[in-house]
């Protein structure tokens, strides 16, 4: 029975072979068929030509999203931003929500650590709890970036700008928590919301939430 | 060594962390020339990958050499980069 099957496939294969050499289309293509694929493979060649210009031109771009505002959280985001800067990356951070704090000329200098919900701080979260843990562990915190050549948030901002890294925040948050524009770093973009941040993800090649 | 006579600029992040000898690089870099060549002087060891990294990944240079030199105190980590 399989066999009979296969039998049958197979001639069925041939036919079509067969009628595929009888078929005028596959032989010599007249003077216009070859004139209209000449014109057809030039064509897509211009548009590749274009398509690959437009690649070339634009740099990489990478935006990163930035919502937290511990001592800790500041850090990630800008060193990402300056270090892909470096790779000449087009770089944009969106700073939205506890974010903004980063970018608040005189907030950023004094981010808190928070030792309550970091099973990594060195002591149980009731005693983390009491008034003023939070202070001691920013204060340790900051010692040791001192102490290990950590560049401040604050020089982290600077470079970032330097290195023309676009430092943007939402204009919902500086509304929400009662800011001014003057309040942030020389450089920094207001006036930005989700849907600018949205346009440029759509166009960045590593988007990232942090 | 013949890099030394080469160099053009020499950038001296010793005492910088990650990732400043990377972005300063970069901007050092930028103000060269083609052809010329950049000695960074760094005590950050993670500079030594970080460099490396950087410099296969970004068009128009490139890393003649890393060395390790012990200077007593601290070990310095000098890397040349050659614009292209």
């Amino acid at each position: 029975m399989s066999t009979d099957d296969t039998t049958a496939g197979e001639s069925a294969a041939d036919e079509t072979a067969g009628s595929d050499a009888d078929d005028p289309v596959a032989g010599d293509p007249s003077a216009d068929e070859v004139a209209r694929l000449e014109a057809r493979i030039e064509e897509l060649e211009s548009e590749l030509s274009t398509v690959r210009s437009e690649v070339d031109d634009d740099p990489q771009k990478m935006v990163i999203i930035a919502t937290k505002g511990t001592l800790d959280m500041a850090y990630p985001p800008l060193i990402l931003a300056s270090t892909a800067a470096a790779f000449g990356y087009d770089v944009t951070v969106f700073h939205t929500f506890w974010g903004l704090e980063i970018l608040h000329e005189e907030h950023s200098k004094d981010l808190k650590l928070s030792s309550v919900g970091n099973p990594n701080m060195p002591m149980p979260n009731a005693v983390a709890a009491l008034p003023g843990m939070d202070a001691l562990t920013t204060r340790m915190m900051g010692k040791r970036i001192a102490d290990n050549d950590v560049a401040t948030v604050e020089e982290l901002i600077e470079t970032s700008l330097d290195v023309g890294v676009d430092l943007q925040a939402c204009q919902m948050t500086i509304d929400l928590l009662e800011y001014d524009e003057d309040d942030f770093y020389d450089g920094v973009t207001t006036g930005v919301g989700a849907a600018s941040a949205f346009q440029e993800m759509v166009d960045a090649d590593i988007q990232l939430l942090v | 060594m013949s890099i030394d006579t080469d160099v053009t600029e020499t950038l001296d992040v010793k005492g910088l962390n990650c990732p400043m000898p990377v972005v300063q690089t970069k901007q050092a870099v930028d103000e060269l020339e083609t052809g010329e060549t950049l000695e960074v002087l760094a005590t950050d060891s993670g500079s030594m990958s970080d460099i490396d990294g950087w410099a296969s990944t970004t068009d128009g240079v490139e890393l003649v050499d890393q060395v390790e030199e012990d200077g007593g105190s601290e070990t310095v980590y000098k890397h040349y980069v050659r614009v292209e």
